[in-house]
C-alpha cells in the first residue's frame, strides 16, 4: 500500500498484438488477448472488488470478493483468474454478487481485530475499503469463535513489523516474496484454518527474508507495515525521485508528513525498477538526517588543528584564495579535484567546469576510476560509445544470460530479481566468477554452469570460450560481415591453440569440457546476454576483458536487440552520469577527447574560456604528483579516497603532502582527517537534478526537503568558480542541464521539463531519437561497424608466493553500500555490523584458524585484521572480504597495481597471508607491520 | 621504479602480440591519449637517464612522442 495511489488494475498486463472485445456492465473494453475480466473492466473504469489481487502479481484467485457473471456461463467465476473472450458479456453488480461478497466479508472481519481507529493502517488499508465497497453492515457470526487475533506480532526485523494477528491469509507477501523478489523466503504454514503466513518457521530476522520490502508492498492491510508509519503514522504527501544507492537506479515515491520523510514507496513507473525495491533503497535513509551529518563549514590550517566552523562566504573565499595562491607558487596544474558518482549529473558537470575552466587545467577524474573506466575504454575501443548496450528489461528477452564478475543479488538486487524471474522462466544461467555467489544456486534458480575460474585469468577464459566459437563454427557470419570490422585478424589471433580451453585449463582452473560447453550454450541458445562488474573490471586486464566481452558478443551476433548485449552492472547511483558528464581528464561531456580543437571550441565559446588541449591526470597519478611534489591542492566532492582507494598508506601519503585538501561530503569521513576544508554537502533527499543509471536512464532526483546546509553543492561549486574570478552563475539546476543538453549530442533531446513531462530517458536523446534509445547499436554500431580488438593474456604482476600464499578478493554485500558512510548510519548495521574475512575451511584448519577467530591479513603493502567466517564459496587459495568499514579498512593491504589502459585499481587480486591474531594484541595492532614476522609462511 | 616507467612497461606488454612498429605506435598512441604532459615529461626523463628500466616497445613508443 502506498499513500499516492497508483491505478492498480488487479492482474499484470498481457502482451502480444491480438485483442478481444468484451462487455463490461455493458460498457465495450477491447484489450490484449489472455487479460483477466477483472483487468478488462478496470481498464473501462470499473473497479471490481479485490483483496487477493494486485497488478505486480499473477491472479491467485482466493478470497472470492471479485466474482462477477458472465452471460451464458453458470455461476459466479473469480474476474481475476477468468481471461476474456472476444463477446464476452460480464456483470460486476447484482444483489446474487452483493450476497456473495457481503459473506466473504463477513468471514473476513469475524477474525480482524476491529481496531481501525487506532490501527497504523487506518485510510491506508485495502480490508477497510473493501469493507466499505461491498457495504458490509454487519458481522452474523459474532467474534468469539476460534481465531487468530492472538498471535503475536514478529518485529525482529529493523523496519517492518509482522502483525500476524491481523493477516488475512490472501498470500500476497508469499507471492511477492517468489514473483517479485524471487527470494521464496515466504510461504502458508499449515493447512485450512491454521494456515498462516510464516518465514520458513522462523522470525523474519533469522530467516531467508532479504528485506527487500516486497511483501510490505503488497500486503492489503497493517499486517506488514514499516515501523516508521507504526511510530510517525501516515504520510501526508508524496514526491516521485530517484533512489541514491546503486546503479540500477530505482524510482521512489518519498511520503512525508511536512518535512519528515516517514517512508521510500518504489515507484510502479520507474523504468528502472517498475514497483520494486531492495533493502537499501526501500529502508536504509536514516543516514540523511541522522546526527553525524555536518552542516556548517569548517576550515583549519594544518590537519592537526581543530575544524573551526565559519559560514559559507567565509570558507568560500578561504578555499578559492588558497587555491589560487598555491597556482601562483606551484603553477596552474598544481590543483585539481575527483566528482563524485553519488551527485547528480548538475553536480558533476558544474566541478569539471570549475576545474576545467576557473582551476585552467583537466586535472578532473572521478571515482568510476577506481570501478567502471575500463568499461568506458573497451567498449568505446569496441562499441564505439562508452556505455551499457541494453535496457534492463531487455533481460526478459534473453535466452542464456553470462553473469561474469558480478554477484547481482548483492550489489544490483533490483535488477537480480528480474533477472532471476527469466531464469525461472527458462532462460539458461553461466556465472563466471571465483566465488560461488547465490545466482549459481537458490531457490528455483541453477546455473547450467558456473565456471569458477582462478583470480586474474578473465582474459583467458572469455579468449578461450571465442576460440570454442570461432573454431567450431558458431560465428554468426551474416552479423560479422555486415556490423563488424577487423575479424579476420582477430580470428587469426584467437584460433591460435594457445587460446584453446585445453591449453588454459591449468591456468584459469576451468575444466576445458565445462568450458566448450558453456560458450556452445552461449553461443547456440538463441539471445545471448552479458552482465559484468566489478570483477571484470577492477584488474590489471580490465579493459582487455571488456574488449573480449564484446568481441564475444560481435562474434555471435549477440548486439543490437531485446535480449543479448554487454552490459556493465555500474556500482553507484551516477556513475554512468559522472563519466556522461565530463568527469575524465582526457573527455569533455558526451565522451570526446579535449584534443578535439572542434568540441573544445564549442565548450570554449559558451564558457568563456580557453581549455587546455592535453588530458589531466588521473587520481592514482594526483597521488604519484603529490608524493613527488607537484601536485599541492584537491577538491574531492563525495568520495572518501582514503578508504576506498587501494594502498591506503599511498593515499594516505598523497594527502598529507598536500597544502589544501578540500572535502565536500556529508560526515566527516576518513578523507576528511587530512582535509583543510570542509564543505558540507546534501542527501539525495535536498538535492535537485539528475541521475543516469546503468541503462543510460535520466532520472529526475527531486527535492524532498529544503538544504539542511543552506546551500546546494551546485551553488557552492559556483561560487568557489567566482571567487576564483571565472564568472559562473545558475539560478536553477535545470539551466546547467540546458547547458549539457546544449553542448553535448546524445543529451541534446534532455530537461527537466521533458523528464518531469515523461518520466525518464535513455540517452542518447536527441533528434533523431527524441524521447531516448533503450537498446544501442540497433542498425550501426555507434563508430560506424563494431572492431574486433585482439586481446592476448597477460598474468597480472601480483602473484602468490611463498611469504603471500592466498589471494585476495574483495567486494560488497547486500545490506551495505561502498565505503558504508551512508549504511552504515542506518538499521542495516544489523546483518553486517563488520568486514569479515572469508576463508575455505581447507586454508583455515592448516593456519589453525576456527570460524569467529580474530585474524591477521597482511600483503607486501599493508595488514588489518577481521573476524574470519569459514566458507566454501571460494576455491582452497582465494580469501573474500568487503570494504564497508573503516576500521578494518580493508585497503590497507590492496596494492598500487592497476589497469593497464586506465589506472583502475587491482582490488580483485592482492596475494595475502591470514594468520591467527595473538590474542594479547590491541584490535587495530594489526596495522602495524611489525605484526607480518609473526605469522605462518 | 618511477610510476611512469612501471606504467608504460605496462602497456607495452599488452601490444607484444603486434610487429614492433605497429605495437610502439598503438603504444605512443595511447600514452598520448591518456597522460597528462608532466607525466610524459617523466617517462622522457627516465628514457634519458635510465633507459634499460623500460621495456624496449615502451622506449621507442617515448622515441616516437618526442617525434
Amino acid at each position: 500500500m502506498s499513500l499516492l495511489k497508483e491505478p492498480d488494475l488487479g492482474t499484470p498486463a498481457k502482451a502480444g498484438p491480438a485483442t478481444v472485445t468484451v462487455e463490461v456492465d455493458g460498457l465495450p473494453v477491447t484489450v490484449p488477448e489472455g487479460t483477466s475480466v477483472m483487468r478488462a473492466a478496470a481498464l473501462s473504469g470499473i473497479e471490481i472488488p479485490k483483496l487477493c489481487a494486485t497488478d505486480s502479481l499473477e491472479a491467485f484467485g482466493s478470497c472470492r470478493l471479485c466474482l462477477v457473471e458472465i452471460d451464458g456461463r453458470r455461476g459466479t467465476p473469480a474476474s481475476c483468474t477468468t481471461p476474456v473472450s472476444d463477446g464476452m458479456k460480464v456483470r460486476t453488480q447484482s444483489p446474487k454478487l452483493e450476497k456473495l461478497r457481503q459473506g466473504v466479508m463477513e468471514l473476513y472481519i469475524s477474525d480482524h481485530p476491529l481496531d481501525c481507529l487506532t490501527c497504523s493502517a487506518n485510510g491506508d488499508c485495502e480490508l477497510q475499503d473493501m469493507s466499505g465497497v461491498v457495504g458490509l453492515r454487519q458481522v452474523r457470526y459474532g467474534y468469539e469463535g476460534a481465531n487468530h487475533l492472538a498471535e503475536k506480532t514478529d518485529t525482529s526485523n529493523p523496519y517492518f513489523n509482522f502483525e500476524a494477528s491481523k493477516c488475512i491469509a490472501c498470500s500476497r507477501c508469499v507471492r511477492a516474496c517468489g514473483e517479485i523478489q524471487g527470494t521464496f523466503a515466504l510461504t502458508i504454514e499449515a493447512r485450512g484454518f491454521a494456515s498462516k503466513v510464516s518465514a520458513g518457521g522462523k522470525a523474519f530476522m533469522d530467516s531467508e527474508c532479504v528485506s527487500c520490502g516486497a511483501c510490505v508492498q503488497a500486503c492489503p492491510t497493517a499486517t506488514l507495515q514499516e515501523k516508521s508509519v507504526v511510530q510517525l503514522g501516515m504520510p501526508t504527501r508524496s514526491v516521485v525521485t530517484t533512489c541514491a544507492y546503486c546503479g540500477v537506479g530505482c524510482s521512489f515515491k518519498a511520503e512525508l508528513r511536512g518535512t519528515e520523510l516517514v517512508r521510500m514507496v518504489p515507484h510502479k513507473d520507474g523504468g528502472a525498477n517498475e514497483g520494486h525495491s531492495c533493502v537499501k533503497g526501500r529502508f536504509a535513509f536514516g543516514y540523511a538526517t541522522h546526527p553525524d551529518r555536518v552542516l556548517t563549514p569548517m576550515i583549519r590550517e594544518r590537519i592537526t588543528d581543530e575544524w573551526r566552523p565559519v559560514d559559507w562566504d567565509t570558507a568560500i573565499s578561504y578555499t578559492a584564495a588558497k587555491l589560487r595562491d598555491i597556482q601562483s607558487r606551484h603553477g596552474t596544474g598544481a590543483i585539481g579535484g575527483i566528482t563524485s558518482s553519488r551527485t547528480t549529473n548538475e553536480e558533476v558537470y558544474v566541478v569539471q567546469k570549475m576545474i576545467r575552466a576557473a582551476f585552467g587545467n583537466n586535472n578532473v577524474d572521478t571515482c568510476a576510476r577506481v570501478c567502471h573506466s575500463p568499461t568506458g575504454y573497451g567498449l568505446k575501443q569496441t562499441f564505439g560509445t562508452s556505455a551499457g548496450t541494453q535496457d534492463f528489461r531487455s533481460v526478459a528477452k534473453a535466452d542464456v544470460i553470462m553473469v561474469i564478475g558480478a554477484n547481482p543479488t548483492d550489489g544490483h538486487p533490483v535488477f537480480a530479481s528480474r533477472m532471476k524471474r527469466r531464469i525461472r522462466e527458462g532462460a539458461k544461467l553461466i556465472v563466471v566468477d571465483p566465488r560461488r555467489i547465490d545466482l549459481v544456486r537458490s531457490p528455483h534458480i541453477e546455473a547450467t554452469h558456473h565456471l569458477q575460474l582462478a583470480p586474474g585469468t578473465n582474459v583467458a577464459v572469455i579468449n578461450a570460450m571465442a576460440h570454442v566459437v570461432l573454431t567450431e563454427g558458431l560465428v554468426d557470419r551474416g552479423f560479422v560481415a555486415d556490423r563488424c570490422e577487423d575479424f579476420d585478424t582477430w580470428a587469426e589471433f584467437i584460433a591460435r591453440p594457445e587460446n584453446g580451453p585445453e591449453a588454459v585449463e591449468e591456468l584459469t582452473g576451468v575444466p576445458a569440457e565445462e568450458l566448450r560447453a558453456a560458450a556452445r550454450l552461449y553461443a547456440t541458445a538463441g539471445n545471448g546476454a552479458i552482465y559484468y562488474g566489478l570483477g571484470v573490471t577492477e584488474h590489471s586486464q580490465g579493459s582487455t576483458m571488456v574488449m573480449g566481452m564484446a568481441n564475444l558478443a560481435m562474434s555471435t551476433g549477440n548486439i543490437g536487440r531485446e535480449g543479448v548485449g554487454v552490459n556493465p552492472l555500474r556500482g553507484q547511483n551516477n556513475v554512468q552520469g559522472s563519466c556522461d558528464m565530463g568527469s575524465f581528464p582526457h573527455e569533455l561531456t558526451g565522451y570526446r577527447h579535449v584534443s578535439d580543437d572542434v568540441v573544445r571550441g564549442v565548450f570554449e565559446e559558451m564558457w568563456g574560456a580557453s581549455l587546455l588541449p592535453e588530458p589531466g591526470l588521473r587520481i592514482p597519478n594526483m597521488f604519484d604528483a603529490a608524493i613527488e611534489g607537484s601536485f599541492r591542492a584537491i577538491y574531492v566532492q563525495g568520495e572518501d579516497i582514503a578508504q576506498s582507494d587501494p594502498n591506503t598508506k599511498h593515499v594516505t601519503a598523497a594527502l598529507t603532502a598536500m597544502e589544501l585538501v578540500v572535502v565536500q561530503d556529508l560526515f566527516l569521513n576518513e578523507t576528511a582527517k587530512f582535509a583543510h576544508v570542509f564543505l558540507p554537502g546534501t542527501s539525495f533527499l535536498e538535492k535537485d537534478g539528475t541521475f543516469t543509471n546503468a541503462e543510460r536512464r535520466i532520472n529526475r532526483v527531486r527535492p524532498v526537503m529544503p538544504p539542511s546546509t543552506g546551500k546546494h553543492e551546485w551553488e557552492i561549486v559556483a561560487e568557489i568558480a567566482q571567487a576564483m574570478g571565472y564568472p559562473m552563475h545558475y539560478d536553477h539546476p535545470s539551466e546547467i542541464m540546458d547547458e549539457i543538453a546544449a553542448l553535448t549530442p546524445t543529451f541534446a533531446g534532455v530537461s527537466f521539463e521533458k523528464l518531469d513531462k515523461i518520466g525518464s530517458v535513455q540517452w542518447p536523446c536527441n533528434e533523431n531519437a527524441p524521447e531516448g534509445t533503450p537498446i544501442m547499436h540497433m542498425d550501426g554500431f555507434v563508430r560506424g561497424k563494431g572492431r574486433f580488438v585482439p586481446t592476448p593474456y597477460v598474468p597480472t604482476r601480483e602473484r602468490s608466493t611463498r611469504k603471500f600464499p592466498l589471494i585476495l578478493t574483495t567486494g560488497r554485500i547486500l545490506s551495505q553500500y561502498n565505503v558504508g558512510a551512508q549504511t552504515r548510519r542506518t538499521g542495516n548495521v544489523a546483518w553486517h555490523p563488520e568486514d569479515v574475512l572469508e576463508i575455505h575451511p581447507h586454508d583455515a584448519e592448516v593456519r589453525g584458524i576456527r570460524d569467529g577467530d580474530e585474524v591477521v591479513l597482511a600483503s607486501r603493502v599493508g595488514a588489518t585484521s577481521l573476524r574470519a567466517v569459514l566458507s566454501d564459496r571460494m576455491p582452497v587459495g582465494v580469501v573474500y572480504t568487503t570494504f564497508h568499514h573503516p576500521v578494518t579498512g580493508a585497503n590497507v593491504v590492496t596494492t598500487e597495481n592497476s589497469d593497464w589502459a586506465t589506472n583502475c585499481p587491482e582490488y580483485k587480486v592482492t596475494a595475502v597471508q591470514v594468520g591467527l591474531r595473538h590474542a594479547a594484541a590491541p584490535a587495530d595492532a594489526a596495522r602495524d607491520e611489525t605484526v607480518l614476522p609473526e605469522m605462518a609462511e | 621504479m618511477s610510476p611512469q616507467v612501471r606504467l608504460a612497461n605496462e602497456i607495452a606488454v599488452q601490444f607484444r602480440h603486434q610487429p614492433p612498429d605497429a605495437a610502439a605506435a598503438a603504444i605512443a598512441a595511447h600514452i598520448r591519449t591518456f597522460w597528462e604532459p608532466r607525466m610524459r615529461a617523466e617517462l622522457m626523463r627516465w628514457v634519458e637517464i635510465e633507459p634499460e628500466s623500460l621495456d624496449p616497445l615502451a622506449r621507442e613508443a617515448a622515441r616516437l612522442l618526442r617525434g
